[in-house]
């Protein structure tokens, strides 16, 4: 089987253009993406699968995508050339934003993709001007304009408000029909600048991704910036210093086709043939060892976890199982952080840091499904910086951490977010944010109809259930971003939950001063609820310190034994005495108090905050 | 939709047992309880497996109802013989149980006794006892079950409060209970126990109290008492999914409970396993003991279970299919379980705790015998029992006796 001529090595940089898709959840980037292939004959009719680029079980389901991906597309432009298209398909939500950098880096250009009958949202915004800064050659194009809803007039004007073009350069497209999408790719090869770098220098490569594969270990998908990787050459990554034989090169088209070599301009894989992948890390630089550079390339931003909870096994025994897919994870996730922990409550697991709640909830599904463990994880929480009186300094990242001494300062970090919303709901997310400490920076009108609200907010008050609340109190219609923005002076307490006067970590909460009371009233009456009677009086109590804030009461049990032997049905009887001790099994014991899993995890639900907070 | 019965392996055709089953068979007394699955209407909390006229296609005299159920029944009785062997096996307990024993006619009952005596023979001084509701027996029926060697009756007192009886869905009024007892006793029944339930919707403290009055003044040598359970699929568990009728607070019925015992109690009637109370050793129900002591019985009829040798199997629970079954000279044992060692053992532990004479701590491993020391101290066993050797509940424990179970039978 002789390749096709694109997948040739060698390509001239001058026929390659490297283009990305920003675009919101549900704008149709994925669709279109679907199309592209089609349109360009990489995927035939016959074998389009939906959202082909969206490869996991969790992004197929979910709509969105987690993973960045790339694809090698041919194309004879209207100008009768035959070009290389790159597309790096790009994550679609707020806590990958690390991700879209990578992928706006490895590019040219972008294709700002917006829903013809929705308009343009807050993090298709925030992806926007992140592309402006890197200098990408921006094509805004209106999806979805086969739609009846579709209101293309008004959103083309929206968008050149925005970034400065004439309405009428807009383009129109329907990922679903394909219309426009051959003047999409035409546009893509006359507007993206063609890749430049020193094909004769050091190689350089930057990797953007980097997943692990079962049979072939780390494979990191890379755009080349300067010279050329080949097989012949051990790679080298530049911010470790290690060598590694490079068992692979070549390019995805949709399926992987090896090349051999890797020149200026181009992006595809390399497998170095490791099995670690903090070997091949992300954002790292992949160079020769024959002829190594002396610079790494610039522009990542290091991940850094902006949430953190702990995951612990429902089974004990599951704790090496739960480390060992954690590092496997670690190989397709380079945000994912932890370490070792261990809770008098839930036993061995791993504090974890995340980017985002979303985040949070991918990896635990994916801990659950793909490595079929069975977690509970603690309620989310921020980075707290607390300054002592002798002006000694403490990080906590988990509420247990919280020290015991004179506290003189405690400092939170907060974000800038930026909510579009329409006019209807400003008054309404204006409460909200007021009732989660936020500060208004500004207002905008982006149209007649559509708003641009910038807050200042505490992190640790937007990771729990605020998107929820936005929702609900939108129906749907307000999106939001947000950005780091330092930290702030905070008021604020741990809320510990004690068991028959025995705190369990678990629910320990860092929360402001003015909500410590309805967390500690909610807590208390929620685990009421979800503990069993035991064969003594357990006390509830939340408590600040040593003072006692709220209490609940759970009875002692007296009876539970059962009266009938059903005419000699003894069976039946010891059946049941081994569904409860199958029962007592998944019950923690904390103290003397039998705690079953499913409290701790009702107990650690999100919902708490929601009744916390609609007080 | 009655309770199901548990899962099983798929026992023979011809209901052999394993011979090691069998060569048990003299090291432990013998039984025999026989299901008459009839019942002149179904009460709301019943889910026995039980037939009305309704349920059987508008008859219960039919090819499977009444008339022809003892006919069968000692088709079964036959088969029991042929698969326990020629070992000598005299039948130390009867006890004929449903649904509504007292529906067949006194007739049917003596032959069915007969039946029993003439395949395995009857000890001397057995226990052969027939459940009956009040509503169902005559003087005449008395005489002639006495006659005929039965030598206890259980009647299904439930309450003496009307209105608690109307709950219950039971149709006898509550003076009949004392008439039924005269009947017996003249008939020349020398042991007579009464079944009570407590926790009845609309059953306050004083009618529970009232009831279990009523009870210890007819002078019954026996009393059985059970808080009503909130059985699936029966007319109550849906009145309460409802919200028609709230399902009775595990408190209130163990208040009932220490209530019962005490009057009880001081009426000179002793508890001997947790429901059960007894005027003397003589009078306590040796037929239910041996299901707490791990005797052999078959039980005859369907949906009936048995325990022989470590094997327990249970039959077919329709009557039509029970009858089919026996027509094709099958065994009518719908599954079998037989059970390991420390099976053996769990069960053991399990059914031994709840006697007043208590549990050998022979039984206990390591981790049980270590749990007893807290089981004491936190008052579900008796200390002074336990350095005698044996793990007896205290009236609290009785109440709490799953937790004791648990706790000696961890891992």
């Amino acid at each position: 089987m002789s390749a096709a001529p694109h997948l040739a090595p060698g390509a001239d940089p001058a026929m390659i253009r490297n283009f990305c898709i920003i675009a919101h959840i549900d704008h149709g980037k994925s669709t279109l993406a679907d199309r592209m292939l089609g349109v360009t004959g990489v995927v035939d009719a016959r074998n389009m699968r939906a959202q082909y680029l969206d490869r996991m079980d969790i992004e197929r389901e979910r709509g969105i995508t987690i993973k960045a991906q790339n694809v090698r597309l041919p194309w004879r432009a209207h100008d009768g050339q035959d070009y290389i298209l790159h597309l790096i398909d790009t994550p679609g939500h707020v806590d990958f934003s690390y991700e879209v950098s990578r992928s706006l880096a490895a590019c040219e250009g972008a294709v700002l993709l917006v829903d013809a009958a929705q308009g343009i949202e807050a993090q298709t915004l925030a992806n926007l001007y992140l592309a402006i800064e890197n200098d990408l050659t921006i094509i805004p194009v209106l999806n979805k304009i086969d739609l009846p809803a579709a209101q293309p007039e008004k959103y083309a004007e929206e968008i050149a408000a925005i970034i400065g073009c004439d309405p009428g350069d807009v383009l129109r497209v329907s990922g679903k029909t394909g219309q426009g999408v051959p003047e999409l790719l035409n546009e893509i090869v006359r507007q993206v600048p063609a890749p430049v770098g020193n094909p004769a220098g050091p190689a350089r490569a930057m990797i953007f991704d980097s997943v692990y594969d079962i049979y072939r270990g780390v494979i990191t998908y890379v755009r080349v910036i300067d010279g050329t990787l080949t097989t012949r050459d051990r790679c080298l990554m530049m911010s470790t210093g290690a060598s590694h034989e490079t068992l692979e090169v070549g390019v995805i088209s949709p399926d992987p086709h090896p090349t051999g070599s890797l020149s200026v301009g181009e992006v595809g894989y390399v497998i170095p043939g490791v099995k670690d992948v903090r070997q091949a890390r992300v954002g790292d630089t992949v160079t020769t060892a024959r002829n190594p550079a002396t610079e790494m390339l610039g522009g990542y931003r290091d991940p850094l976890p902006m949430v953190y909870s702990g995951l612990y096994p429902i089974d004990g025994s599951e704790y090496p199982a739960l480390r060992e897919a954690l590092d496997k994870l670690q190989l397709n996730d380079a945000a994912l952080t932890y370490e070792p922990e261990t809770s008098a409550a839930l036993g061995f697991g791993f504090r974890c840091g995340f980017l985002g709640l979303l985040h949070l909830e991918i990896v635990r599904e994916r801990l659950e499904r793909e490595f079929n463990l069975t977690l509970i994880s603690t309620a989310p929480n921020v980075v707290y910086r607390v300054v002592m009186e002798d002006l000694s300094e403490v990080t906590v990242t988990n509420p247990s951490d919280w020290p015991g001494g004179k506290i003189a300062e405690v400092y939170e970090p907060i974000v800038d977010a930026m909510l579009l919303l329409p006019t209807d709901f400003v008054g309404a997310v204006m409460e909200l944010c007021q009732g989660r400490r936020g500060v208004l920076k500004g207002m905008d009108y982006l149209s007649a109809d559509r708003v641009e609200l910038k807050y200042t907010l505490p992190l640790g008050e937007i990771i729990f259930d605020f998107f929820d609340a936005l929702k609900s109190r939108t129906r749907g219609y307000a999106s939001l971003d947000y950005d780091q923005a330092g930290e702030q002076l905070a008021d604020l307490v741990k809320v510990d939950i004690l068991l028959q006067g025995e705190t369990v970590d678990a629910f320990s909460a860092i929360v402001h001063k003015d909500k410590a009371y309805s967390y500690g009233v909610a807590m208390t009456t929620k685990l009421r609820e979800l503990i069993p009677r035991q064969q003594f009086e357990v006390p509830i109590q939340a408590a600040i310190g040593s003072r006692i804030i709220a209490r609940e009461n759970i009875r002692a049990i007296r009876k539970d034994v059962l009266a009938k032997c059903y005419g000699g049905d003894i069976t039946r009887k010891r059946k049941l005495l081994e569904k409860q001790k199958e029962g007592k099994k998944r019950m923690k014991t904390i103290g003397r108090v039998e705690v079953p899993q499913e409290a701790f995890i009702a107990a650690l639900s999100t919902d708490t905050g929601k009744s916390t907070t609609s007080k | 939709m009655p309770q199901k019965p548990p899962d099983g392996s798929p026992p023979p055709d011809d209901g052999a047992l394993p011979p090691a089953a069998l060569a048990e068979l003299t090291e432990r007394t013998f039984g025999a309880y026989v299901h008459v699955p009839y019942c002149a209407a179904r009460c709301g909390y019943c889910d026995f497996n039980t037939y009305t006229a309704a349920d059987l296609g508008g008859a219960l005299i039919s090819s499977v109802g009444l008339t022809t159920f003892v006919d069968i029944a000692v088709q079964e009785i036959r088969l029991a013989r042929a698969v326990l062997g020629e070992t000598d096996l005299p039948i130390s307990t009867v006890f004929v149980g449903g649904g509504t024993p007292t529906l067949l006619s006194a007739d049917d009952l003596a032959r069915l006794l007969s039946a029993l005596d003439a395949e395995f023979g009857l000890a001397a001084n057995a226990e052969v006892t027939t459940e009956a509701n009040p509503e169902s027996v005559d003087p005449a029926q008395l005489e002639q079950l006495r006659a005929a060697g039965y030598t206890r009756v259980s009647f299904g007192m439930q309450s003496d409060r009307p209105h608690v009886l109307a709950a219950l869905d039971r149709r006898h009024t509550p003076g009949r209970v004392s008439e039924v007892m005269r009947w017996a006793r003249k008939a020349g029944f020398e042991q007579v126990s009464l079944d009570l339930i407590y926790g009845a919707p609309g059953e306050s403290e004083a009618d529970w109290a009232a009831s279990l009055r009523a009870a210890v003044q007819l002078g019954p040598d026996h009393v059985s008492a059970y808080a009503l359970t909130v059985e699936e699929g029966t007319k109550l568990s849906r009145r309460v999914r409802r919200g028609e009728l709230l399902e009775p607070d595990d408190d209130l019925l163990a208040d009932r409970y220490l209530l019962a015992d005490e009057i009880l109690t001081a009426a000179g009637l002793t508890n001997y396993e947790v429901s059960n109370w007894s005027r003397g050793p003589a009078t306590r129900c040796r037929h239910n003991l041996g299901y707490w002591r791990g005797d052999h019985w078959w039980g005859f009829g369907p949906g009936a279970h048995s325990h022989v040798g470590g094997v327990r199997w249970w039959n077919v629970r329709h009557p039509a299919e029970y009858a089919a079954r026996l027509a094709a000279q099958r065994s009518p044992a719908a599954a079998r379980e037989e059970l390991d060692a420390s099976t053996r053992r769990v069960e053991r532990v399990m059914l031994g705790v709840r006697l007043a004479e208590g549990l050998g701590v022979a039984e206990l491993d390591e981790a049980g015998l270590g749990a007893c020391a807290d089981l004491a101290r936190s008052g579900l066993i008796e200390p002074g029992a336990l350095e005698s050797g044996r793990v007896r509940l205290t009236r609290r424990g009785r109440l709490l006796t799953d937790t004791v179970v648990r706790a000696l039978l961890p891992d």
